[in-house]
């Protein structure tokens, strides 16, 4: 008996809003196997065999009849029907999924019932899957991964103890210096590098060290960077002199946008650089005024990383 | 995973720079504006996108993009090609369009 150790009442609530977000068409086999009618029992071994699965829908066209399962198969050998018709002897009476259904229904009819597969039904009652325990536990493995490393930056990035001296690099950046643009931030880069902080963090640093360098090169009448290295994490802040955001809301909105078509046509005003900056930073401010926008972005390090760079 | 040079010679793409041929592709990433693919694209990822320019090169090599393919039939400036060399990122060339480039791509990193 398959079943998958998660219940859908007293899981932790990670696990709860996962299996209820994920839909049922997000873990399914999308590549089916299948028959028509008429299809002898004894086509369906071999092509079990070949394929090595265990069920086979048996469909008209799009439209779902029955599944021949082994156990199908095991009684028609033992019955001495093996070379009659599927349609005698497949399993008629199913249980169906439906496609838009949350992957909690597909764990709890796992437990319910004896099945090891249930096929799954768009809205039209077309065949458009089929599920199986295994593809419910590959997927949940790899989201609950996915969650665990969120969790793991989260806690260990909040913890703060007070620190030593600090060192500042400063970089002015003119207007639509669009050669140079890069700068800064390889040099951020490559300074977290050398103090052994993660990837991750550096990436986070890079993303917005790029992006606040990027703003003044495409926004602003020119200004500066600074990143400031605590033991515990870098300060990041743009400093420019003008003329200022009119709607800092409207700026904060991903897909807004101000930059004209030639800038558009190098790959820049997506509208998303305010909005990036913002979502890999730990502390994000931003003011701004006719004469200047100062934004600031501070990217902390974990536990782990202030050990490390406190070694040196 | 599909070796750089390996992905250039089987889909028969120009290669503009290629400072390490033994980089690793892992996943891709396609895309035009930058600042989203500096936000979704993913490490060891090449990145396909019609901005031949060297500003690209910083994106990829500030989020870990390991090479850089211009489709459509378009050419990297001198500057480009210096700064990816520089940086260890490689930059094919192909006529194909961004959306059979990517399932090319797609397919040959997914097959091997």
């Amino acid at each position: 008996m398959q079943t998958i150790p998660i219940n859908t009442y007293n899981s932790p609530t990670v696990i709860l809003e996962l299996i209820y977000r994920l839909k049922v068409k997000d873990v399914m086999t999308r590549k089916l196997v299948s028959v028509p009618l008429g299809t002898t029992m004894r086509a369906v071994q071999h092509l079990m065999r070949e394929k090595s699965i265990t069920g086979v829908p048996v469909v008209s066209g799009t439209r779902l009849l029955g599944i021949v399962s082994m156990d199908d198969i095991i009684q028609a050998l033992d019955f001495g029907h093996i070379e009659e018709s599927v349609e005698l002897h497949m399993t008629k009476n199913l249980i169906v999924l439906e496609d838009d259904m949350p992957v909690s229904f597909a764990i709890s009819y796992f437990d319910r019932y004896r099945f090891h597969r249930f096929p799954v039904l768009n809205k039209d009652k077309e065949l458009v899957g089929i599920v199986t325990t295994r593809d419910i536990s590959t997927r949940l493995l790899w989201e609950i991964n996915h969650e665990v490393e969120n969790l793991e930056r989260m806690n260990l990035s909040t913890k703060v103890t007070d620190g030593l001296a600090r060192d500042v690099q400063s970089f002015s950046i003119l207007k639509h210096d669009f050669e140079n643009a890069g700068f800064a931030s390889t040099e951020i880069k490559k300074k977290l590098k050398q103090r052994d902080v993660f990837p991750r963090t550096i990436r986070r640093a890079a993303i917005a060290s790029y992006e606040l360098e990027m703003n003044i090169v495409v926004h602003s009448n020119g200004g500066r960077i600074t990143a400031e290295y605590g033991p515990e994490e870098v300060v990041i802040t743009s400093e420019d002199t003008g003329p200022g955001i009119t709607d800092i809301d409207k700026a904060m909105e991903e897909g807004y946008s101000t930059a004209n078509e030639w800038i558009r046509s190098l790959g820049f005003g997506a509208g998303m650089g305010l909005p990036n900056i913002r979502s890999v930073s730990d502390e994000f401010s931003i003011t701004s005024t006719p004469q200047g926008t100062v934004v600031t972005s501070i990217i902390r390090f974990s536990e782990l990383e202030r050990k490390r760079s406190a070694k040196e | 995973m599909v070796q750089i040079n390996e992905l250039a010679s089987k889909l028969g793409y120009e290669v503009h720079a290629m400072a390490n041929p033994a980089i690793q592709i892992a996943h891709g990433y396609t895309g035009d504006l930058l600042s989203d693919v500096m936000g979704n694209a993913s490490e060891d990822s090449v990145l396909i996108t019609i901005q031949a320019h060297k500003n690209t090169v910083a994106v990829a090599s500030l989020i870990g993009i390991r090479a850089i393919v211009l489709c459509n039939g378009r050419t990297p400036t001198e500057d480009m090609i210096q700064a990816a060399n520089q940086e260890s990122v490689a930059i094919l060339g192909t006529d194909d369009t961004q959306f059979t480039a990517s399932w090319r791509i797609a397919h040959l990193i997914g097959a091997s």
